[in-house]
């Protein structure tokens, strides 16, 4: 249950991380705070809209599903199936996917590191690693 | 379970609380250019340049004053190349300015820059920018500072306050912009090697390895 609790919090944090950066990019908030000064070279940078919409945005759709399926699992009896944490390891895996694909990005390509980006990585690791630890333990 | 609860909403209230904080937080109008920027010269300025003319490789750099990238590769890696080949006369160096528009300062360094250049010493301005980059994190305006690297590197201080203030480089700046946008420069530094994209590692190694390469080849 502890873990199911983290997952949740650790979803309303990334949801708050990336509206952070889509509000940005919606022009509603001015200059990042960063200090590396890197986020404004990665969000300049084509690698930030992907398939023609803002990553941000794909991180504020997905923190907010995982968010909603882990207050969900939340609700679970003592005795949890299996289903919720499967479907929390299944949107978290392509999640961390997607965060490698970007990390090597910033670092290979574009040279410029968003600690943004970089507190997502750190979020959306964590979030996939007790969502795959739940699964295992209850296999 | 009440405790995560409450713990939900301490989160869930903070995070909105700092979402509307910097939303309604703006950042001041940028200084300058606080006029329009001007038509670009029509000399057709193509950028100070480091090494002799006849080198067989030409290297451009997109750069920005106050990105950390940037001054990072000036202060590390430049000396290098310069050493290895650009006083080899194997290269020559362009310099060409991209300022984002993310950045506040980006322009006035730039401006800082090129009027160096106006009394000869762009290259001196250029070192003084990157290797004192503390300017690019204290988010302070750093104009006087600017003067301050100008009379540093021996330039006239009146002809350098006219210069800025007239912003008479400001349209050769925002020119080198467009011609980096038009060559699809989507981060800084970027290089360009004979007019190619490069896109290896921005190292002194990574760029003596391809210039090596380039200028080893049989010429037929």
């Amino acid at each position: 249950m502890r873990r199911r609790q983290a997952i949740a919090l650790l979803a309303l944090g990334g949801l708050f991380v990336s509206l952070y950066l889509w509000l940005h990019k919606l022009g509603l908030i001015g200059v990042l705070q960063c200090g590396t000064g890197g986020c404004d070279t990665v969000q300049a940078s084509r690698y930030a809209d992907f398939l023609g919409l803002p990553v941000a945005l794909y991180g504020v759709v997905g923190y907010t599903v995982l968010l909603v399926v882990s207050l969900v699992a939340v609700q679970q009896p003592d005795q949890p199936r299996l289903r919720p944490d499967v479907a929390l390891a299944v949107l978290a895996a392509p999640g961390f996917l997607f965060t490698l694909y970007l990390t090597a990005v910033e670092l290979l390509v574009i040279h410029a590191i968003c600690r943004w980006c970089v507190a997502s990585a750190v979020i959306i690791t964590a979030i996939t690693a007790l969502s795959l630890s739940l699964v295992r333990r209850r296999l | 379970m009440k405790g995560f609860y409450v713990l939900l909403a301490v989160v869930g209230i903070g995070g909105a609380v700092w979402l509307v904080y910097a939303a309604r937080h703006k950042p001041e109008e940028r200084p300058v250019p606080t006029t329009a920027v001007p038509a670009a010269p029509a000399s057709g300025f193509r950028g100070y340049t480091l090494g002799s003319d006849s080198a067989p490789v030409h290297v451009a750099e997109y750069s920005d004053f106050e990105c950390p990238f940037c001054a990072a590769f000036a202060t590390v890696q430049m000396p290098q190349v310069r050493t290895q080949l650009i006083a080899t006369g194997k290269v020559q160096w362009r310099f060409r300015d991209f300022p984002l528009s993310s950045h506040q300062y980006s322009r006035t360094a730039a401006l800082a820059a090129q009027c160096g250049g106006e009394q000869g010493k762009f290259w001196e301005m250029h070192d003084q920018l990157f290797f004192n980059h503390q300017w690019a994190q204290t988010g302070k305006n750093p104009t006087g500072l600017f003067r301050q690297f100008a009379k540093t590197v021996g330039l006239d201080a009146e002809r350098y306050d006219a210069c800025m203030d007239s912003q008479r480089y400001a349209g050769r700046i925002e020119e080198s912009r467009q011609e980096g946008e038009a060559l699809g420069v989507d981060h800084t530094p970027s290089f360009y090697v004979n007019g190619r994209k490069y896109t290896g590692p921005p190292t002194s190694d990574s760029f003596k390895a391809l210039i090596d390469s380039l200028t080893a080849q049989p010429k037929r």
